[in-house]
């Protein structure tokens, strides 16, 4: 079971590009097809690692694989997930801090800045529309996008600040 | 000690990321760039170019990278450098680890729902906020060095937004551009 585990989540990590969500179908597939879980546990699963902090693949291998096997369950799915890319993204930075003042090298980075920005910009609009911003709530935003840009004050502080706040409203305010 | 700090800051990167791997960007600019310097502004669009490429979910491939690239800058040998990039690999996971495990059981049964969907009444728009931040901060003389600059922005910008096209493609078509550019 352990290298079953194993062996899928390690596929699950090898082959998706474009983080986390593009990683979803796969494993979807992957679990109810060898029917460890039902769909409706696998939603609940995908549910549970959206409200949790940190890396969303990550979470989803962790509540898999603790469902499934516990902790070590979770232990496995976890390290399945991470070390396809973090053997890829080691050998990359071993070998790129070697060549980065390569002229050719140079030459691509200098073109490739620009659109990484534009890469960034994109998912700020899209994420704009997912979470149904008007007129009412835009002001959110863009205040937090200029406390940490132009202010320069941790994005922690303010996560706390809007946990805090909705919190506080759901208690105080009816 | 820069193993230790290596370990705080993923551990908060972990622990206060909510928005999903491009608001998490805004947290890993703050400790790495600005709060440590471990990187250069110019480094970590780098990176950025680098984990958008290659398999793997962003926070892992950009903790993985800034780790042993902060080692790295601090004058440590490469064999050093791995640990850097075990440690703040691992410290990114361990805050889910540990809050998935101690309250998985919980969760399933019966689930706080009220409290859950409060404390993301403006967390959601929060992490907008952070997306935007990222991108504003690479706004930059070092991303942005001439005119073709913000012409190579707003030609990926139109292709992602307008049409849809695969990072990846839109990264390979700006490497060739910049053989050719410059």
């Amino acid at each position: 079971m352990y290298h079953a585990l194993f062996f899928v989540f390690l596929r699950i990590g090898a082959f998706t590009i474009g983080g986390g969500y593009a990683m979803l179908p796969l494993i979807e597939r992957e679990v109810t097809r060898r029917k460890w879980m039902s769909r409706e546990n696998f939603l609940d699963a995908f549910a549970i690692s959206q409200t949790m902090p940190g890396v969303f693949a990550v979470n989803m291998s962790i509540l898999i694989g603790y469902r499934l096997r516990k902790t070590a369950g979770a232990i496995v799915c976890t390290l399945a997930t991470i070390i396809p890319s973090f053997l890829i993204i080691l050998t990359i930075a071993i070998f790129f801090t070697q060549v980065q003042d390569n002229l050719y090298v140079e030459k691509i980075f200098k073109a490739l800045r620009p659109v990484v920005v534009a890469l960034i910009a994109v998912p700020s609009l899209t994420a704009a529309k997912a979470a149904h911003i008007n007129l009412r709530t835009a002001p959110i935003p863009i205040v937090v996008a200029m406390l940490i840009w132009a202010a320069g004050i941790s994005p922690i502080y303010i996560v706390i600040l809007a946990i805090a706040a909705g919190l506080a409203q759901h208690i105080f305010v009816k | 000690m820069i193993f230790l700090q290596l370990f705080l800051s993923y551990f908060k990167i972990g622990l206060f990321n909510f928005g999903g791997g491009y608001a998490m960007l805004s947290l890993i600019q703050h400790e790495t760039v600005e709060a440590h310097k471990w990187l250069t502004p110019q480094e970590f669009t780098d990176i950025v170019a680098i984990s958008q490429t290659t398999p793997g979910p962003i926070g892992i491939n950009s903790a993985t990278y800034a780790g042993y690239t902060a080692v790295l800058n601090s004058g440590y040998p490469p064999a050093v450098a791995v640990l850097g990039s075990v440690i703040a690999t691992v410290s990114v996971c361990l805050p889910s680890f540990i809050l998935i495990l101690s309250i998985s059981v919980a969760l399933s049964r019966n689930r706080k729902k009220t409290y859950m969907d409060a404390a993301f009444t403006y967390l959601r728009p929060t992490a907008v906020g952070l997306i935007a931040a990222a991108a504003l901060s690479l706004v930059n003389h070092d991303n942005f060095i001439d005119l073709k600059s913000p012409l190579l922005f707003l030609a990926a910008f139109l292709l992602t937004w307008r049409y849809k096209v695969n990072p990846i493609i839109t990264i390979l078509l700006a490497s060739t551009a910049g053989l050719l550019l410059y």
